[in-house]
Parts: C-alpha cells; sequence; structure tokens
C-alpha cells in the first residue's frame, strides 16, 4: 500500500464504558480499514490509561441501573472489552496512542502507571498537528 | 456468478455483532495470499454493508454476496 492512508483523531474525554466502545467500535473498525487511529486521552479518559482502570470502567451514574445488566449482555454477545479492542488496535500497527501530560499532572499519575500500549505523553500541539492532517476528526 | 466458487479459508462471524465480523475479516484477509478466496459468514444486520464497504476501501474483490435466510455469504477475492 504506496498511497496514503485516511487519518481518523479521537479525543478520548470520557472515562465511562459506554463511551469507550465507541472510541474502540470506531477506532477498531477504523484499523480494520486500513485507517491510521489516533487516540488522544484526557480528563477521564486518560484515567482509564493507568493499568487495570479500563477493565473497571462502568455506566455513567444516570444509567448505572443498567450496567450489570448490560455486563451480562456483552458476555453473551462474546464482545471483546475495550482493553482487548485497544490490545488488537494496536497489533495492527496503525494506533497511536497519546495521554495529556496536564491531565497526568492534575490527577497525580506517573508514566510507569500507564498501560505499556501508550505511545507518546503529548499536548494539544500534538493532537493539534495530527487533527489537522485528519480525514475523521471527534470528541467523545 | 451461478458457478460454485473455490474457497480457501472460511470465518465463521455467526453470532458476532459489529466491529466483530468487520475486524475479524481483516485479520483473515491478511492471512491470506493475492488470489486466494475467503468466505465469511455472518448474522449481524449490519455486516452485509460494512463488509461490502470493508472490501471495497482494501481494494479486494466481493466476488459474490449470498443471503440464506439471515444469513450472509460473502465470497471475498484477495487481490492485492
Amino acid at each position: 500500500m504506496s498511497e496514503k492512508k485516511k487519518k481518523l483523531a479521537i479525543i478520548v474525554h470520557s472515562g465511562t464504558l459506554d463511551r469507550l466502545f465507541c472510541v474502540f467500535t470506531l477506532g477498531s473498525t477504523a484499523t480494520a480499514m486500513d485507517m491510521e487511529t489516533h487516540l488522544y486521552f484526557t480528563f477521564w479518559g486518560l484515567n482509564m490509561l493507568v493499568k487495570g482502570a479500563m477493565e473497571k470502567a462502568g455506566l455513567p451514574a444516570t444509567y448505572k441501573h443498567m450496567e450489570e445488566q448490560l455486563k451480562k449482555k456483552l458476555k453473551e454477545m462474546r464482545y471483546p472489552t475495550p482493553y482487548e479492542m485497544l490490545k488488537r488496535m494496536k497489533a495492527s500497527g496503525l494506533l497511536k496512542i497519546y495521554a495529556c501530560s496536564p491531565t497526568m499532572e492534575m490527577f497525580g499519575i506517573k508514566r510507569e502507571d500507564l498501560i505499556p500500549e501508550v505511545d507518546k505523553i503529548a499536548g494539544a500541539a500534538a493532537f493539534l498537528d495530527v487533527a489537522s492532517d485528519a480525514d475523521i476528526t471527534l470528541l467523545v | 456468478m451461478g458457478g460454485k466458487i473455490g474457497i480457501d479459508r472460511e470465518l465463521d462471524c455467526l453470532g458476532l455483532y459489529c466491529p466483530e465480523p468487520v475486524f475479524r475479516t481483516r485479520q483473515e484477509l491478511d492471512n491470506l495470499a493475492v488470489g486466494q478466496v475467503l468466505k465469511v459468514i455472518a448474522d449481524d444486520p449490519a455486516a452485509e454493508e460494512d463488509i461490502k464497504r470493508l472490501v471495497k476501501r482494501l481494494g479486494h474483490q466481493l466476488l459474490q454476496l449470498r443471503k440464506e435466510r439471515d444469513h450472509f455469504h460473502f465470497f471475498i477475492k484477495k487481490i492485492r
């Protein structure tokens, strides 16, 4: 494939299961379609990059009563977890993960606390540079 | 298009939902040699449109799409 690949860039601001599924369903599909996928994690999203955090992600307060039922159904559907999806995307070689540096400081998160799939600790300029060159840009 | 299509690999996506049929189809295509044919069976209603678009986007060829009851049978030839 010598032609320029399409590029998807997403700011992952949320740390709840429903929104992580949006990010990783779109992201998985993008990598399957041979699109470069750039995920910039900030705030509650960044908190999900801490080792072990994504496995504990749940629904937001308004929908908390449906969480158990949803998780049971996802198992029945053999639906992958967000972290499983992330690891598969990483294996495609098309995923780049950026961790927001001020968010890390705000929450006292260190580089060694993050999952090993994180590519770079970066700021707004890095995301804007990627996004300005992207075909699709989203905020989740 | 009525003739029998020779297949080199088969992927069962029955009971799997988006993005799984698309993601797994891509993974299987990566394991094929150019010119080989992958058969995918799926029953996610989204798969009909999704896999057609995936195949087109990747530059492969959908030789045939058969619908049998609520099952889709895709025959995909790896082109590149």
